[in-house]
């Protein structure tokens, strides 16, 4: 069970938080015009990355609020976490 | 029965505690602090079972964990426990037990026919004899495989026993109380860390207990139980026995089995029967210590052939005589340690060494006590079927090829020491790139990947001087860094003696003409041949070989077998053993009882129960409850002898007719605040919402990215920033998460804050034509009528001094309104509704009745809403804006979602009008068409209409915008019905939804 440090809250066992899949993911901005692609690429196509992987984590039984987690997808090792609006460096 | 082999005073057993207990029906007697094991050798008794394939006859190998033999079925308390270790299981008052895996019983075992029929049975025997033909084997094969394997039976009685889960978080977490353990635990405890020292024996000590060495001028013993009753003195120390760890997970969280009752006749009152720790530990030092290994050699597996070490265990601990005719079989100076406890208390043994010329101090005390030792001798075969009688013995040449002449020596027990084997099994959990130590001819643990440390023997460190120095300084170290604390511990001085090198030798060439099973795996039946036959078979990886062979499988994971299994491999393969590698140790580390794994989530605890604040009232008026997600709803409240289908009608009915009240608390209610609340809204809903006024509801619908319909529901404007959301009872959780992740992730510019108010708020629907006077009578002071609040108006008013919040909004199709009030006030209101409404022919209505009322209508739920359809196809693409983006639109535009003849929601009539359809049936065309027949459409949900009185379903059909009119087929396989049924509107009941405008 992995240990993740909520920057809201301090280190919590993994059983409070719910996974909320690739961080870097943008969300086409509403009103504009975009081909199938790009929405496709959007809703559906993700890469599955071995290695250093940014990712969404909400902190669903504690603060609620919706954290990013750099993880080893092989190792589960964590490198960092960050606020929801914390820059990712 | 007197205890034949039981030594006068010796061992710390505790003899004023004599316990009686029965094996295979017969009863015998032990001493308090025996095991089931040691109890039995007392009594001379060392056939315990049969093995798995060949079912030889079986006895005690080992003396704790690493036991391979000795599993019995154990009977506690009018309780069964199949597989348990003999070695383990701590005798107790009463205690019975059982031989596995034989029939009809462990002295006369008919499967013993298949050790005759060996040669047919060779490694792969069911993969290439039961494979054709193929329809044999669901009817033939299986079930004879199923009935002559196995090991014990699982009690098919729900278990009366109960289990703890703990969560703990520690400094260092030390797995093993030998020399190692106690040292660093010490050490670390001295600096003030938090520690968790965990032995999986009743006694702390590990191999102090045995080895006769002396520490700080005490015997070993007596040194361990000092430090023991030091640590539990200490309030940062927590020490455990009966504990093992048997898992390494991520993130440094081990789990640890405590066994807390197992060795008592029953659990006592309030106590568990295991408590199962997850521990999170800075750092984790692994002193799991080392198993011996066995010599391989001809009938290896008889009765009486047992680790040199076991021996020794069960004389120094147990005062227990495993033989009084011992030959002791070595490699290295462990076997004379054994040696020298027999001759010590009066039995001679014999040793043979495979060595030419050792020399160490432990060799000149047992040649100076008159041992008889025969250098370069082996054990060619060990001779007697249900227990050791003889051994046949040769001489071996240098190169270890050839054996001298074959002598047969009398002896009554065969103790084999092959070096020994670090328990690197923590280690390699913890992902440990694990190294091979020639010296050794074992793998110790390498670069650590996770805060672990082995430490000692399960370091491939045999030196009592080297483990403490080693231990006291990590343990030092290693807390230091955590406390900062650097309390000096003076490390004791150590008195043992030097050994010699052991030597590279495991297994015994077979005699010229001689054909003997030369087991590697005990547990299992893998023999040298087996490994033969699938090297020579083609299987290279040792992960396969393990699967063909089954070596170093089922319940002892090989903790015996594995490396002599590397050793052929390698030598097969002509490659070395670190070449070979070793298979992936997984946890756990041993059988752990599946009731310590659940815990107490089992039955009603298995997931939480949310009750209604009306719960209680519904109870007392006979409501029959059904689960809707977490909550307990009713699902109709039964009248006289009425059952579902009877009471759910009248209470539709009742609504139809005159007034029903439904509580429906369980809705998911989200409060929603800030200036931009209405923007969020019109983000996430499919329709318009910035124009909605204060003081009115909306239904809206919300997608998924994917364009799927995610949930329904109303919210009203409670005023100028202020909104009240509805979701459906299954998705609340997912609503709000959803609404969270956007405002924090995609638009955090919007300033709203959004919060679950589900638990806030009771809630009853009031419905029917009289829902109006009802709600008059409820609020006397407001203007109720259809002008002061119409339909989709909101207001607050006072309900008999309690603040509630009134909503005119429908989903029964009726003239209906919602009454909120505070959760505490919850049955007050229901009760007065329940008062006022009685002129009024007032009934409570269920979730059942709730279904009918809404399918007849055609308004959908979860049932249409199932995560496969987008709002065309539940015809709610009225409600989907043209004008305004949204969550989930683009998808709206994908060509399947526009094809021509998308499915859509439908009403079903049986053309009978009498049969119900089953839910989840298919609509075919035709109904005699060859299988797979082409599936047009699903019922997703069935009623029986209470306005027309007959059958009524809702179904999502293929291009059901056409269908209308048209006769299908119902098809449900699993009911085994065929219906014929005319598709109509899916507003079956005023399709104009002029009632609850009304």
């Amino acid at each position: 069970m992995l240990y993740i440090k909520c920057p809201h809250c301090g280190m919590r066992p993994q059983i409070e938080f719910s996974y909320g899949g690739d961080a870097s993911v943008k969300r086409p901005e509403l009103n504009k015009e975009i081909s199938d692609k790009e929405w496709d690429d959007f809703v559906y196509n993700r890469k599955s990355l071995r290695g250093k992987h940014l990712e969404l984590w909400q902190h669903i039984s504690g603060c609620r609020q919706w954290i990013k987690v750099e993880r080893d997808t092989a190792t589960h090792e964590i490198f960092k976490t960050f606020k929801a609006d914390e820059e990712v460096v | 029965m007197s205890q034949d082999f039981r030594l006068e005073s010796v061992g710390l057993v505790n003899r004023d505690k004599k316990l009686s207990f029965k094996f295979n029906g017969k009863k015998y007697f032990g001493y308090e602090g025996d095991t089931l094991a040691s109890a039995l050798l007392a009594n001379g008794v060392h056939l315990v079972g049969r093995s798995f394939k060949y079912h030889r006859p079986r006895g005690f190998f080992g003396a704790g964990v690493d036991e391979p033999y000795a599993i019995v079925q154990l009977y506690r308390n009018n309780e069964t426990e199949p597989n348990i270790k003999a070695t383990e299981q701590e005798l107790f008052e009463g205690l019975e037990a059982k031989s596995v895996n034989c029939w009809p019983s462990v002295n006369f075992d008919i499967g013993a026919i298949n050790n005759f029929l060996k040669i047919f049975l060779p490694a792969g025997f069911y993969y290439k004899t039961f494979m054709w033909p193929k329809s044999f084997w669901y009817r033939i094969y299986e079930p004879f495989i199923r009935k002559a394997a196995g090991l014990g039976v699982a009690s098919t009685k729900h278990d009366k026993e109960r289990y703890e889960h703990k969560y703990e978080y520690c400094d260092l977490l030390i797995a093993g109380s030998g020399p190692s353990g106690l040292s660093s635990a010490y050490a670390a405890a001295k600096n003030g860390a938090k520690v968790i020292l965990a032995e999986d024996k009743p006694r702390f000590g590990g191999s102090l207990l045995t080895d006769d060495v002396n520490i700080g001028n005490q015997s070993g013993k007596d040194w361990a139980e000092g430090i023991v009753a030091e640590l539990k003195t200490m309030p940062n120390v927590v020490v455990k026995n009966r504990s093992q760890i048997f898992g390494y997970y991520d993130h440094n969280m081990l789990v640890m089995s405590e066994k807390v009752s197992d060795h008592l006749p029953k659990t006592k009152k309030y106590h568990p029967n295991k408590r199962l720790w997850y521990i999170r530990a800075k750092e984790v030092l692994i002193s799991s210590g080392s198993i011996e290994r066995p010599i391989v050699f001809g009938n290896n597996d008889t009765p009486g052939v047992m680790l040199s070490s076991a021996a020794k265990e069960y004389l120094k601990v147990y005062g227990v005589l495993v033989g009084k005719n011992p030959l002791i079989f070595t490699n290295n100076d462990s076997g004379y340690e054994t040696a020298i406890e027999f001759q010590k208390h009066g039995v001679q043994p014999t040793v043979l060494d495979s060595r030419k010329n050792p020399e160490s101090e432990i060799i000149d005390e047992a040649k100076s006590l008159g041992i008889n030792i025969k250098n370069s001798y082996v054990v060619v075969a060990a001779q007697g079927y249900k227990k050791v009688k003889s051994a046949d013995v040769a001489s071996i040449s240098d190169d270890k090829k050839q054996l001298g002449k074959i002598e047969n020596i009398k002896c009554d027990c065969i103790c084999v020491s092959g070096f020994w084997t670090p328990s690197i099994h923590l280690a390699s959990q913890s992902g440990n790139k694990t190294k091979f130590k020639e010296e050794i001819d074992a793998f110790v643990p390498g670069i650590s990947k996770q805060q672990e440390t082995t430490l000692g023997a399960a370091n491939g460190v045999f030196s009592l001087e080297e483990t403490l120095q080693t231990s006291f300084a990590k343990g030092g170290e290693l807390s230091k860094k955590i406390t900062d604390n650097d309390n000096k511990v003076s490390i004791p001085n150590v008195v043992e003696k030097k050994s010699s090198k052991h030597d590279k030798f495991w297994c015994v060439p077979l005699p010229a003409g001689k054909n003997y099973k030369r087991f590697l795996d005990f547990q299992n039946d893998v023999a040298v041949s087996d490994i033969e036959i699938a090297l020579r078979e083609g299987y290279r990886s040792i992960e396969h070989v393990k699967r063909y062979t089954t070596l170093g499988m089922a319940t002892d994971q090989g903790k015996t077998s594995n490396l002599n299994g590397l050793q052929l491999v390698s030598e097969i393969e002509n490659k070395v053993v670190p070449a070979v590698g070793h298979t992936t140790f997984r946890p756990p580390y041993t059988p752990i009882s599946i009731g310590a794994i659940v815990g107490r989530e089992v039955g009603k605890h298995s997931k939480p129960t949310r009750k209604s604040p009306m719960h209680a009232w519904h109870e007392k008026n006979n409501a029959v409850f059904v689960d809707a997600g977490v909550w307990l709803r009713p699902r109709y409240y039964k009248r006289g002898n009425e059952n579902l289908f009877e009471g759910s009608k009248r209470e539709a009915k009742n609504v139809r007719t005159n007034v029903g009240v439904c509580d429906v608390t369980t809705l998911g209610k989200i409060d929603i605040k800030g200036p931009d609340a209405a923007e969020l809204l019109n983000r996430v809903y499919t329709n318009a919402w910035l124009k909605l006024p204060v003081g009115k509801a909306r239904y809206g619908v919300m997608l998924r990215e994917d364009g799927i319909v995610m949930d329904d529901g109303t919210t009203t404007r409670i005023s100028e920033n202020h909104y009240h959301m509805t979701t459906t009872t299954a998705q609340a959780a997912n609503v709000l998460s959803h609404l969270e992740y956007y405002l924090q992730l995609v638009w955090p510019e919007l300033n709203v804050n959004v919060v679950s108010a589900t638990e806030q708020w009771a809630g009853a629907a009031i419905a029917g034509p009289k829902s109006r006077v009802v709600l008059q009578k409820l609020f006397p002071n407001l203007d109720v009528s259809n002008e002061g609040l119409p339909f989709m108006g909101y207001m607050e008013g006072d309900l008999f001094g309690v603040k509630a919040r009134i909503f005119r909004i429908s989903f029964s199709g009726e003239l209906a309104y919602e009454v909120n009030v505070e959760s505490d006030y919850g049955n007050f209101m229901w009760e007065k509704i329940m008062e006022v409404g009685e002129e009024y022919e007032i009934q409570p209505y269920g979730t059942e009745a709730l279904s009918t009322l809404r399918i007849e209508m055609g308004h959908v739920a979860g049932s249409e809403l199932d995560g496969r359809t987008i709002p065309y196809d539940n015809s709610l693409e009225g409600l989907v804006s043209k004008k305004k983006d949204f969550i989930g639109k683009r998808s709206l535009q994908r060509s399947a979602f526009t094809a021509k003849d998308r499915q859509k929601i439908v009403g079903v009539v049986p053309l009978d009008k009498k049969t119900s359809i089953p839910e989840g049936s298919h609509l075919v065309k035709d109904d005699k068409a060859p299988l797979p027949n082409p599936k047009l459409g699903h019922i997703s949900a069935s009623c029986w209409s209470v306005e027309y009185d007959n059958p009524f379903s809702l179904a999502i059909l293929k291009d059901g915008k056409n269908m209308i009119g048209e006769k299908l087929f119902a098809m449900s396989p699993l009911k085994n019905k065929v219906i014929p049924v005319e598709i109509v509107s899916s507003h079956y009941v005023d399709p104009k939804g002029e009632r609850v405008r009304s």
